[in-house]
């Protein structure tokens, strides 16, 4: 998916959605969808369920370098911020201490460094995985509404080159899915 | 209920239970924790609320007062030119201290037993945070120009001096508020998916839903969502340390006897864990028996958090005891007086109050029956906060009240005022907590269904782990206490 591409697929339909009863369903499951090389799809679940990146056949999120830049910056603003104002723009001598009183402002360099990463990190978040997005097809779906309670998914996009309808859904209902359900777009 | 589940606890014939009793499935952690929110608001709710609303006014008529006279309302007057209002700072911000190490540092650590408790934890600490903020705002006396404090360009070319550690105060609290207030909505957004589509009224699928930001729970998103949680417990681990090391500076860093000590830093960020701890025991034993939840927040639970009560207790006698020892080392007579005073002078009795609190009675959590008993960790709870109130309080008067000459010396007494700003806070915490209890998941059920056996791919049901936990359902579970 490119970061600033189309985000739904277009046409009629947006794609299969196949519910699982359990993680270990779920996981097989993946691992058989990832095998047929799908690319365009993802996994639902209520809850982390550990190594199903792996089993998706994911990439680590690219979110730790977008903390580091932003902590950086925050770094170098809280330093120079306190820099400037007491070496430029408002110069005073407070307690005999020097102008560049570099170690006493560690602890702010220091805070703003944290809130610069924290504000990376949550942000970042929501930028790489779209949100907020309060519409999208898969709240269409009623059963979909379980995914945040005991229901696990797996949900294969129309514009996978793979995709389609039929055998894709026969597909997903030979690798144990309770439910399998076409979604219009 | 109480004593099977003690008797779980260690077991030595049986494997240890696990974290979350009776056995649940996913569905039904959904259930227990989100009904408490759909379902009609109970009366006893009222009681705690109406008392809370109550204090939170007497704080806005205490505030304004002060607004309107100046803060000689107070009992504050030279020698004792801070008294309560930096004691209900430093003790505030003490308590949000244990709700980050629960979230952030037992994360870090892979304590899978933190997640029954961090979501209430955490709202502890932004509400600890919020009454914390109140005081150095309106302890300035001149409130309107309180935005002094900040960094703002203004028409006066004026700055604030970063060099002063009550800058650095500013900065650390400020930054602490807004960081646990970004984990914690981090943290709350696939519960409030949850509610959104349990939702029955229109209202509620609205507001919940946008707050949960659409949130699909795709695997995608988790995995960017986990890095996330992840870096905000590296990044707030040092933070809460650096916090407390902060607030302990605006003493350290000073040339009063009594304040002027190195080990300020770790001995206040030991004091503000010990006391949040206490804390949180005291709104987890209310809310686990008033909404039922003694299934997801157990005994083992309390076991682990009387542990690490007894452990920062005692790091927090050695620090009284070191700082006698310290002053008597350095051969310098104001300050062996400062603690000879401390202890001995017109406030013995404060100090008195401390060490019985603080020292002597978490002593009790050597034994086992102490920490597995829902009464006495309750009690002792509030026993550790009073104690803890009051180690703010003796380090801050005591040093001020003994001035280096006899003449100037004096005696701090409260006024109404001090009492009704101190009460007051209390209500502002009672009364946002009482509201989160009502209108948001008190437990983090995402987190604490990946602890469930089940929730492991790997996982395949063992007859005998079927044996093993209908033994800790044997006994009708009901509320403790």
């Amino acid at each position: 998916m490119s970061l600033f591409g189309p985000q739904l697929p277009t046409g009629p339909h947006y794609g299969i959605l196949a519910e699982f009863t359990t993680p270990r369903d779920l996981y097989h499951a993946c691992e058989r969808v990832r095998d047929a090389g799908f690319t365009r799809w993802d996994a639902h679940t209520p809850f982390p369920v550990h190594g199903l990146e792996k089993a998706m056949g994911l990439r680590r999120s690219p979110l730790p370098w977008i903390v580091l830049g932003m902590g950086l910056l925050g770094l170098t603003l809280g330093f120079c911020l306190q820099w400037w104002v007491h070496s430029d723009a408002y110069p005073l001598v407070i307690s005999g201490k020097p102008l560049l009183a570099w170690p006493a402002y560690i602890p702010i360099t220091f805070e703003v460094g944290v809130l610069f990463a924290a504000l990376g990190a949550v942000f970042g978040m929501f930028g790489l995985n779209r949100l907020p997005m309060h519409h999208h097809p898969l709240f269409r779906s009623k059963v979909f509404e379980r995914v945040t309670d005991d229901a696990f998914f797996i949900s294969i996009e129309s514009w996978d080159p793979r995709f389609d309808p039929s055998t894709t859904g026969t597909l997903l209902k030979s690798l144990g899915a309770r439910s399998v359900e076409l979604l219009e777009s | 209920m109480a004593q099977t589940e003690a008797d779980l606890l260690d077991n030595p014939v049986a494997d240890r239970p696990t974290l979350i009793l009776r056995s649940p499935d996913f569905h039904s952690i959904t259930e227990a924790v989100a009904g408490v929110v759909e379902g009609p608001t109970p009366t006893a709710w009222w009681f705690f609320f109406l008392p809370s609303l109550a204090l939170l006014g007497l704080l806005g008529v205490a505030v304004s007062w002060l607004f309107w006279e100046g803060i000689g309302i107070w009992g504050l007057n030279v020698p004792v030119g801070w008294a309560w209002d930096i004691t209900n700072f430093v003790f505030w911000v003490g308590i949000a201290h244990a709700g980050t190490l629960i979230s952030a540092i037992l994360f870090l650590f892979r304590q899978t037993w933190r997640t029954s408790i961090n979501r209430a934890a955490e709202a502890m600490t932004i509400f600890a945070v919020m009454c914390a903020m109140i005081f150095p705002g309106i302890h300035v006396g001149r409130i309107w120009v309180a935005y002094w404090m900040f960094p703002l360009p203004n028409q006066m070319d004026m700055w604030p001096n970063f060099r002063s550690p009550l800058l650095w105060d500013v900065f650390a609290v400020s930054v602490y508020g807004s960081v646990s207030l970004m984990f914690w909505y981090v943290g709350l957004i696939p519960d409030l998916a949850t509610m959104r589509d349990r939702a029955k009224t229109k209202t509620r699928k609205l507001v919940y839903g946008i707050f949960a930001l659409g949130w699909r729970g795709s695997v995608r998103q988790w995995s960017n969502y986990e890095t996330a949680y992840l870096i905000l417990a590296a990044l707030a681990t040092p933070l809460v340390l650096s916090v407390h090391s902060v607030v302990s500076m605006d003493f350290a860093v000073s040339i009063l006897p009594g304040w002027h000590t190195t080990i300020f830093p770790p001995y206040f960020v030991a004091g503000a864990i010990f006391s949040g701890f206490a804390m949180v025991l005291t709104l987890m034993v209310i809310c686990r028996t008033a909404f039922g939840l003694e299934h997801i927040m157990t005994l083992r639970h309390f076991d682990y958090m009387a542990k690490i009560i007894l452990v920062t207790g005692t790091i927090v006698g050695f620090a009284y005891g070191m700082e006698f020892f310290t002053a008597w080392y350095s051969g310098n007579p104001y300050e062996v007086f400062a603690f000879l005073n401390r202890a001995g002078g017109p406030y013995a009795w404060a100090y008195w109050i401390m060490i019985s609190c603080n020292v002597i009675s978490p002593q009790i959590f050597w034994f086992k029956k102490a920490r597995t008993s829902i009464p006495i960790l309750f009690g002792l709870s509030i026993v550790i906060n009073i104690g803890m109130w009051f180690e703010r309080f003796v380090i801050i008067v005591t040093s001020l009240h003994r001035d280096f000459l006899p003449s100037a010396w004096g005696y701090f007494s409260p006024t109404f005022w001090d009492i009704a700003c101190l009460l007051g806070s209390f209500g502002l915490f009672f009364t946002m907590f009482c509201l989160f209890v009502r209108f948001l998941p008190m437990v983090a059920t995402a987190e604490v269904k990946t602890v469930l056996p089940q929730a492991d791919p790997h996982w395949e049901p063992k007859p005998e782990r079927e044996i093993k936990d209908g033994r800790a359902l044997e006994p009708a579970p009901e509320g403790a206490s």
